[in-house]
């Protein structure tokens, strides 16, 4: 894998407003860069704006204001030009579920102008990729989810992208799915090709992006390498605590004061720490006995809820 | 590179090139009910009905019913394949998974969709015209030299429908506006369009909105009566309307 320093992806202020009644201010001035043959990925809750920002990297919704350049090229004026570029996989599958496997990559290949030779020989490379060589000729209908997204990704291959656009790929997969989708992502990424990806998975984010921008409210609200991120944002260690319901507010008020930070959740203690263990060890020389209690390393969830104080997945 | 692959590189041609993909499966049955219908109209109109109406020898008839009614037929399957192609597959295109929607993440824009999506009506509005027009001349109810003039009126009559539903059919949440459409527009169009019977022997304020129907205006180009270039005026201004109306909701609705 390797990244330069060249941008392929540049934003400043980049703002989407829908016309109402009454208007909604969607991605509200946004600045970052996406190197070429990074994973960059969109953290944030639903609404954040997300599928926004991705929809104008696209070149499919126009922005309302800011600047966007993509591959070096102004994404209001050479729409045509980037998209040819761009492999787009939407949140919403949008393959035709009448149509075989084949078939679906036969005429999304087309609309890029692709030679129907061009596009034969393409498709048994990407059905190998997508594990779908003995499914060529299967309707999408008879499809699992998981096969479906593969084909989804396999399909914004057929033009030899330079960036591939992935809007929250693996929501609504099991985990063997998930699993297997990471798995080609990164095979994906170490060929060289540039990823921007949005998520709601702290997990997915960890496991593919070098760097990640959080939003929230359609701003950026922080950006930097997932470590880079819990460094700044979160202590090494967490230690999480679970009471009776009845003590929880008791519990609450005696553990103050441990460790650098308390988040409190509906049915748990958060407490930031850099030694969770020495933490433990106050909370039980304090005389509380949680029910369970688990010293872990903090991570992308933990960023979260300093950032926002809310969970992710809504 | 291919013949075909050349005309690939417009991007409309791509757009239609999928529809033509999907008709691939099931044009057998639309070549069938393309002549099977009129044929099924021809008997009980022209040899059922038409009987009774030649039988009262009526003063607004120059000719057989069967001659009469066999144009308005023609211009009223067009409506109405121009209704059908555009309505149902421009609403689910549009739809959250629908193909439009696939069509916009390539270099497609919205105008190719659009434009593409009706070259394919175009072309299933001349092929099914032909077929009706094979069993008319069949049975004498065309004449043959009429044939290929009713044709350029039934494709034009097709699309002057065709356009302006799709602009209105991009719109549209939910499909029980379209079944209103057709239920309250297309249906008495149907029937109100000198289709069936002369809209001379209609009362007068009726008559005069029969005027403004452009069925009515398909109607009597394919039937060869009246003005030529008012009836060709009506029916370009509302394809062209149509599809600049079209241009702007597509555009709407698909780049959101």
């Amino acid at each position: 894998m390797v990244i330069d320093s060249t941008a392929l992806v540049t934003a400043r202020g980049l703002t989407k407003v829908y016309d109402g009644p009454p208007a909604h201010t969607a991605v509200a001035g946004i600045d970052f860069d996406v190197l070429r043959g990074e994973a960059f990925g969109f953290l944030g809750p639903n609404g954040a704006g997300k599928s926004t920002t991705m929809r104008m990297i696209g070149c499919v919704s126009p922005r309302s204001g800011g600047e966007l350049t993509i591959l070096g090229r102004d994404a209001a004026r050479e729409r045509r030009t980037i998209k040819a570029r761009i492999g787009s996989v939407p949140q919403d599958d949008t393959l035709d579920t009448e149509l075989t496997v084949e078939e679906n990559i036969l005429i999304y290949g087309r609309y890029f102008g692709l030679p129907r030779a061009v596009i034969r020989e393409r498709t048994d490379r990407l059905l190998d990729f997508a594990r779908l060589v003995d499914k060529r000729s299967a309707r999408v209908q008879e499809l699992s989810g998981g096969m479906r997204r593969r084909l989804t990704i396999a399909r914004s291959l057929v033009n030899e992208p330079d960036l591939v656009l992935l809007d929250e790929p693996t929501t609504g997969l099991d985990p063997q799915a998930r699993h297997l989708l990471w798995e080609r992502l990164f095979r994906l990424k170490q060929d060289g090709v540039t990823l921007i990806l949005t998520t709601h998975y702290m997990d997915e984010a960890e496991q593919l992006c070098d760097r990640l921008a959080v939003m929230d409210g359609g701003r950026i609200v922080a950006h930097g390498s997932p470590r880079e991120l819990i460094e700044r944002y979160a202590t090494r260690e967490v230690l999480e605590l679970r009471f009776p319901l009845d003590q929880h507010e008791l519990a609450v008020e005696k553990a103050r004061g441990i460790g650098d930070r308390l988040e409190v959740l509906p049915d748990r203690l958060l407490c930031y720490a850099a030694d969770g263990e020495a933490a433990l060890e106050e909370v039980h020389r304090r005389g509380l006995d949680p029910l369970t209690a688990l010293v872990r390393r903090s991570g992308l969830e933990d960023v979260f809820l300093t950032l926002t104080g809310r969970t992710l997945v809504e | 590179m291919s013949a075909a692959d050349s005309l690939l590189r417009v991007p409309a041609a791509r757009e239609a090139a999928y529809w033509w993909h999907l008709y691939r499966r099931t044009w057998r049955g639309t070549i069938v009910i393309s002549v099977a219908n009129p044929l099924l109209f021809v008997v009980a109109m022209g040899f059922g009905l038409g009987q009774l109406v030649d039988a009262r020898d009526s003063t607004y008839l120059q000719g057989s019913y069967l001659g009469f009614v066999a144009p308005g037929l023609l211009a009223a399957s067009a409506m109405q394949l121009g209704f059908i192609n555009s309505a149902g597959p421009v609403f689910q295109s549009a739809r959250v998974g629908g193909n439009y929607r696939a069509a916009v993440t390539t270099p497609m824009e919205p105008t190719d969709v659009l434009t593409g999506h009706l070259l394919f009506n175009a072309f299933r509005l001349l092929t099914a015209s032909i077929g009706i027009l094979v069993v008319l001349v069949g049975f004498g109810a065309t004449e043959l030299k009429d044939a290929p003039g009713s044709l350029l009126a039934a494709v034009l009559t097709g699309l002057a429908f065709a356009a302006p539903v799709a602009a209105f059919a991009i719109t549209v949440e939910r499909p029980a506006k379209l079944s209103a459409l057709f239920r309250f527009v297309i249906m008495p169009l149907y029937m109100f369009s000198g289709t069936f019977f002369p809209a001379e022997q209609l009362p007068d304020w009726l008559e005069r909105l029969v005027w403004v129907s452009p069925l009515w205006h398909g109607t009597e180009l394919c039937r060869g009566s009246g003005s030529t270039a008012i009836h060709l005026l009506v029916l370009l201004t509302l394809i062209a309307v149509g599809y600049l109306a079209a241009r702007r909701t597509y555009t709407r609705r698909l780049t959101a």
